[in-house]
């Protein structure tokens, strides 16, 4: 898998949805991305791409698009 | 009456995170306006979030003694229809937003909320001294609600107070939901006290939560188990929070290691980390562990709050009177409630549990009174804070999907669904999860060749667990 379809994965795997609805989403968008939600979505970005996120980012986390330019500061281009 | 608005007219009894701020004399004007349009006692929903609109609905029902059946705004629709159809509600208190639902006239509106007047006008009797509807803090879906009277609720917020030494200096922030007892009780103890509200609907995963909590100088918050898991996951004790004074912990049994960690953390920082232990059966609260020994006693649950007492039943009905053996925990007290309702006629019966409660939960006591939690009698989980009866659940699946062969399972914040058809596993989650309003990532439908029964045809849980867990 590319790095871009491991950071897709990772959305559809969590939230159940689509790639081109996970592409779209935001905290809070849909039912499973609450905070529950929240900490598997960042486990499951953490394993994929064997990181540990900083605590400011998980806050930050917000979106999809948000979470490309902060996997971008862990040198991950997805 | 718990609360005198009055004797702090000046203090500030909420801000949001709206910027609003409203003083205890405002607050108390905004009750009695809304008040004016609910003319008798009668039964209202409240759909509850952490806005002002849903606490001056709260607050108008309980200083006017109308009864609040207390739901969560985000309620699934089918079940709030079923819940009307069940209950009969003369008026429903909700987000303006969300007004369509329902069906009658809108007689008032302010702070972003909807009084809607039902068709219908005093369906069920409602018993004397009953106050307030809460779900059993689990969230199966069924129409069951603990019934709370006035003393319920004015006896546990007297020992809250009284054991955390609440003042008006206090600022919780709100972590919880309102029509969660623990999240209530918040309410319940802070209002009386005329500390100041943070109300917010932000959770502890939002830098917005943070900011808004370290803005407004946050004393304090509550967390069930799963809100400390995530703030141990944030390196929460790398945050400076100097303000900040107490963390209490309820809604299930807390991870010893994750118990010690935010002792010792609580210790080195001078703030008071508190496990406390209760349920809707019994208002809010029935024992907590003294900050002064959290460290020391790390695990443990506590002894009973002050009115109450704490006792073990041994598998023959006897007391046990050794510490460290093992029974079932009962408590007593006046926070104990009424009861159940199943439906809008059990609204007119009294008190059926005389002050006792049988807790549900396997405990052990130690020489020094305090109470540890080692296991469970009946058959539910703990999912991030809400109790979740298995049986009911097997009840819900089996209701909903006629024929079906399936067992729950499982452990606190994960409950495991067993069926025996592979089709089945799909549509049986996605029903739970719209049922409960509960993350995904609670449910684990499993699908087994056959379940494991005994002679008489009772599922084996323990060898399913073992077989496939």
């Amino acid at each position: 898998m590319t790095n871009e379809e491991k950071y897709i994965h990772a959305f559809t795997s969590t939230f159940e949805v689509g790639a081109d609805e996970a592409k779209t989403l935001q905290f809070q968008g849909v039912p499973a991305w609450d905070s529950v939600g929240h900490v598997s979505l960042i486990a499951a970005l953490e394993e994929a791409f064997d990181i540990a996120l900083d605590p400011d980012d998980i806050l930050d986390l917000s979106s999809f698009e948000k979470g490309r330019k902060i996997l971008a500061k862990y040198n991950i281009t997805v | 009456m718990m609360w005198n608005f009055h004797k702090y007219a000046d203090h500030l009894a909420v801000i949001d995170d709206d910027e609003r701020q409203v003083t205890y004399a405002e607050l108390e004007g905004f009750t009695q306006t809304l008040a004016k349009h609910i003319p008798q006692r009668c039964l209202v929903f409240c759909l509850c979030q952490n806005t002002l609109g849903s606490l001056i609905g709260y607050t108008t029902s309980l200083k006017n003694r109308i009864v609040a059946l207390m739901l969560d705004a985000h309620l699934d629709k089918d079940l709030l229809v079923r819940f009307q159809e069940q209950y009969r509600p003369d008026y429903v208190w909700l987000p303006r937003s969300l007004k369509e639902e329902i069906k009658g006239s809108e007689v008032f509106f302010d702070w972003d909320y909807s009084l809607i007047k039902t068709p219908d006008h005093h369906v069920y009797p409602l018993f004397e001294d009953l106050a307030l509807l809460l779900t059993t803090s689990g969230s199966t879906g069924s129409p069951k609600f603990v019934r709370q009277s006035y003393k319920n609720i004015e006896s546990n917020t007297a020992s809250i107070v009284s054991y955390l030494h609440l003042t008006e200096s206090e600022r919780p922030v709100t972590t919880l939901p309102m029509n969660y007892t623990f999240g209530l009780s918040v309410i319940n103890t802070h209002l009386a006290v005329g500390a100041t509200l943070l109300l917010t609907d932000k959770t502890v995963i939002q830098r917005d939560f943070w900011d808004f909590m370290n803005k407004y100088d946050a004393t304090s918050f509550s967390g069930v188990p799963y809100t400390y898991e995530m703030l141990n996951k944030l390196l929460f004790f790398r945050r400076r929070l100097p303000t900040l004074r107490t963390m209490t912990q309820a809604g299930g049994k807390l991870l010893p290691e994750l118990h010690r960690k935010f002792a010792e953390y609580a210790r080195q920082s001078g703030k008071n980390f508190v496990v406390m232990y209760g349920s809707a059966e019994a208002t809010a609260r029935m024992g907590y562990l003294p900050p002064e020994i959290s460290l020391e006693k790390w695990g443990c649950m506590g002894k009973a709050i002050s009115g109450g007492r704490f006792f073990l039943v041994d598998g023959q009905g006897e007391i046990i009177t050794e510490p460290g053996v093992v029974g079932e925990l009962f408590y007593e007290g006046d926070n104990v409630t009424l009861g159940y309702a199943l439906c809008g006629e059990d609204l007119a019966k009294g008190d059926e549990n005389h002050g006792r409660l049988a807790t549900g939960d396997m405990a052990k006591v130690d020489e020094d009174g305090i109470y540890t939690i080692v296991g469970r009698k009946k058959r539910f989980l703990k999912i991030f804070g809400n109790r979740v009866g298995l049986d009911e659940t097997e009840q819900l699946i089996k209701t909903n999907f006629p024929g079906i062969e399936c067992a729950c399972a499982g452990k606190d914040d994960e409950m495991h669904v067993y069926v025996t058809e592979k089709e089945r596993c799909v549509p049986v989650r996605t029903f739970l999860v719209q049922k409960t309003g509960l993350n995904p990532v609670a449910f684990c439908v499993i699908c087994v060749e056959s379940l494991p029964k005994n002679e008489a045809g009772k599922v084996l849980y323990k060898k399913l667990e073992e077989m496939y867990a």
